[in-house]
């Protein structure tokens, strides 16, 4: 064991100057050139750092699209999801209470209607999208508060769907954040 | 069809593209032919010669292993030390603080052993400093480490009887130089390039449209995340692991990051077709990883496709099981990868597997427990060679024939070895679960800081199965967990530590020992009574013998876990 155990210490720290050192200090030299220079794609309202493309945040507000529920309220600080078993009879009382909650705030919608992410929190509490259907069924509520006309926020969620990468892999998305910016914007 | 699914297969079809030649150069490399990445070597002799290797000593089986548990225990003194003072060490702009001493043992074993355990949070619980150079650090030389051992393998069978397998520094210096460093330059340049944040900023502070104040933490994780997957290592960035929205902001990444945890091991398999000279067998056993892969992934795509039956009756629009889920990655792409990532040891998520569906749970615990289909890098391989050598031996006792394999015979020492070895993994997996099981029901209350009573996250069968699933995952060096379970506490950092080094060391030690045993003895060239181990017959022999050896060991912990969730669920 003697006879490696020199080579071996030797040989760590040349791996950790490679792998610790050199190889994240490279990446992070090359992230520069990337949107948002490495440290994460920023959204601006007015001159001010509103959010993170990427990040979701909350929209509790009936005047807001509202996004997906989350096990650690949107705090970017962490990250997680519930964690709870499909089977687990507190956890569908969740889901029921949530379906109740939706219904009480968008009374023109049925229950047959709510798509079932909207009553589930996702896997990293910062879910930045819904699905189109998810968003559709919340334009009556948001064209009541607003006055708007329904057609007009159709079409918002149109323009706002991101379609399946190359039209053909994975699913249509909407990132909330951009949709609810716009929907500020709409006049 | 839908894009979803047309999203997995593409995902799949890609993978086995670019790992057919990316095999033929692993094979080239470690023959010493004439590769692309040549211009490297005088950079390879500096380090030998600083490091006072001499690359043409050829070590045998014996030590080879002394050779890599000398620098694995270096590593695991210089990471506890890291892991302990954290907080007082530079890079640490959010603050975090230093690891209990539970935590950093368990920690420090999980990342040693390839299993990425992670009872902590990366928001919370490491600093960047050691993120690099503990965590990245050990994603690097623990796969190095496995590559390494798998090569040794190849030689063994490569040529005629020796003793003489190689250089292990050699092995695992290239490793690094001219496969991981540059696949994992590629792969973090792309998700740089995607959103994911690869920067030294510390926390940033921001107030959202609404008016909340949030915090989003950011730091250097596109490089980790690169070589979490190549690595199959799968300790993620952040808490959320790849279900973070920045850790895999879209479906590109999501495509790319699995990707990048499966190719090697489906590299290294036909690698070892054209490092020994015999493509038949490595496409066979190929065939059979590839079946055992759909056995699992078949059944799982569907539940989860199927959605939860008790939302289906609250009758709403539909049942998705978009709990632990993300939008943009959809159900069947997060299916796809509960299997992946159970299958080859990688452990990293792209959703809870917590709150997937109990079928689901049950074929990513089956994955773990096999453990062979495809496997972590260069384990994967020990380990379907552990059953490959028991298929020799039962398919040569079924035709009466002394067992042989590659021109060697097996005798009784080898054959000891393999069912020690295949035997080893049921046995930490229930005897640990029988454990906690039990210390839960008779010492509910006792007096640690977590008590016992309050480990579990779900009630009933999918309690059982959370505890089950952590210690499948520590023996199986995965690293994913049922996440309810609260993990960070001295009965589950150092019951899994231990299970953990049980799990690694000797399944390495074990077919290696083997294959050094099987090198040595007299070739014996193949006549017509010889038994074919390169044909579709003997590759379904060796997928029953997995099977059966699975099924045999776990059945009755499945049954209490997730098959009478699956019932119960209505």
């Amino acid at each position: 064991m003697k006879k490696y155990f020199l080579p071996s210490l030797k040989l760590t720290l040349v791996t950790i100057i490679l792998c610790s050192i050199c190889y994240p200090l490279l990446i992070a030299l090359i992230a520069k050139l990337a949107p948002g220079r490495g440290d994460g794609e920023k959204v601006m309202v007015n001159g001010k750092v509103v959010g993170y493309a990427n990040v979701g945040q909350r929209f509790s507000d009936d005047k807001y699209f509202w996004g997906r529920p989350s096990a650690v309220d949107y705090n970017s600080a962490g990250s997680g999801g519930s964690n709870k078993g499909p089977s687990n009879a507190d956890y569908l009382k969740t889901v029921a209470d949530r379906i109740d909650s939706f219904l009480v705030h968008n009374p023109q919608v049925k229950k047959e209607e709510i798509p079932a992410e909207l009553v589930t929190a996702s896997g990293s509490g910062l879910d930045p999208h819904i699905s189109p259907k998810s968003a559709r069924v919340q334009i009556k509520r948001i064209a009541a508060i607003r006055k708007l006309n329904e057609d007009q926020l159709v079409t918002l969620v149109q323009q706002y769907t991101e379609k399946p990468l190359l039209g053909l892999l994975g699913p249509e998305k909407i990132n909330v954040l951009k949709l609810n910016i716009a929907l500020d914007n709409l006049k | 069809m839908n894009t979803e699914m047309i999203g997995i297969i593409a995902t799949f079809l890609i993978t086995l593209i670019l790992a057919f030649p990316l095999g033929k150069y692993i094979a080239k490399v470690f023959k010493g032919e004439r590769t692309v990445t040549d211009f490297l070597l005088p950079f390879e002799r500096l380090i030998y010669r600083f490091c006072g290797i001499d690359p043409n000593k050829e070590m045998n089986w014996k030590q080879h292993i002394i050779a890599l548990l000398s620098i694995n225990m270096i590593w695991f003194v210089y990471a506890l030390f890291v892991l302990l003072f954290q907080g007082n060490l530079p890079l640490n702009p959010d603050g975090n603080p230093n690891m209990t001493p539970d935590l950093a043992f368990n920690t420090d074993i999980s990342f040693l052993v390839n299993c990425n355990l992670q009872h902590y949070s990366g928001e919370t619980g490491a600093t960047y400093l050691s993120q690099m150079i503990v965590i990245t650090f050990l994603q690097f030389v623990t796969a190095a480490t496995g590559i390494a051992a798998v090569v040794v393998l190849f030689r063994a069978f490569a040529g005629k009887t020796t003793e003489k397998l190689g250089n292990f520094f050699v092995y695992f210096t290239q490793t690094l130089t001219r496969i991981l460093i540059p696949l994992a330059i590629v792969i973090a340049t792309l998700l740089a390039f995607n959103g994911t944040p690869n920067s030294f900023a510390g926390k940033d502070s921001l107030v959202t449209v609404q008016g909340d104040s949030v915090q989003v933490s950011r730091g250097p994780a596109a490089a980790m995340i690169a070589i979490k997957h190549l690595g199959t290592n799968g300790g993620g960035w952040y808490g959320a692991n790849s279900c973070h929205p920045l850790e895999n902001p879209n479906y590109f990444t999501n495509m790319l990051e699995m990707f990048a945890q499966v190719v090697l091991p489906i590299a290294l398999v036909f690698a070892m077709g054209f490092f020994i000279q015999r493509r038949k067998l490595a496409y066979v056993i190929f065939g059979v990883m590839t079946l055992g892969m759909l056995t699992f992934m078949i059944p799982n795509i569907i539940s989860e496709t199927a959605g939860n039956p008790a939302i289906a009756n609250m009758h709403i629009a539909d049942a998705a099981a978009m709990e632990g889920k993300e939008v943009r990655l959809g159900v069947t792409a997060s299916a796809y990868w509960q299997v992946v990532t159970t299958i080859i040891s990688t452990g990293s998520i792209n959703s809870m597997h917590d709150s997937a569906m109990p079928m689901s749970g049950a074929m990513m615990l089956l994955g773990m427990m096999t453990n062979c289909f495809y496997g972590g890098v260069g384990v994967g391989i020990l380990n379907y060679f552990v059953f490959l050598i028991i298929a020799v031996f039962i398919s040569g006792l079924m035709v009466g024939r002394t067992p042989e394999f590659m021109g060697r015979k097996i005798e009784a020492r080898e054959m000891k070895i393999a069912s020690l070895i295949a035997l080893l993994h049921p046995f930490i997996i229930l005897a640990g679960t029988a454990l906690s099981s039990y210390i839960l029901v008779h010492f509910p209350d006792a007096g640690w800081a977590v008590k016992p009573s309050a480990w579990l996250n779900n009630p009933g069968s999918h309690g059982f199965s959370e505890m089950l699933y952590e210690y499948t995952s520590s023996a199986a060096n995965n690293g994913s967990g049922f996440e309810g379970l609260s993990d960070n506490n001295i009965f589950w950092n150092v019951s899994t530590g231990f299970v953990l080094i049980l799990g690694r060391y000797l399944p390495i030690i074990g077919p290696v020992a083997i294959a050094g045993l099987q090198a040595s003895k007299k070739y014996i060239p193949e006549a017509g009574g010889t038994l074919k181990t390169d044909t579709a017959t003997f590759g379904i022999m060796t997928y029953a013998v997995i099977m059966i050896v699975a099924a045999l060991a776990f059945f009755p912990a499945l049954t209490l876990g997730p098959l009478a969730e699956f019932f119960n669920l209505k």
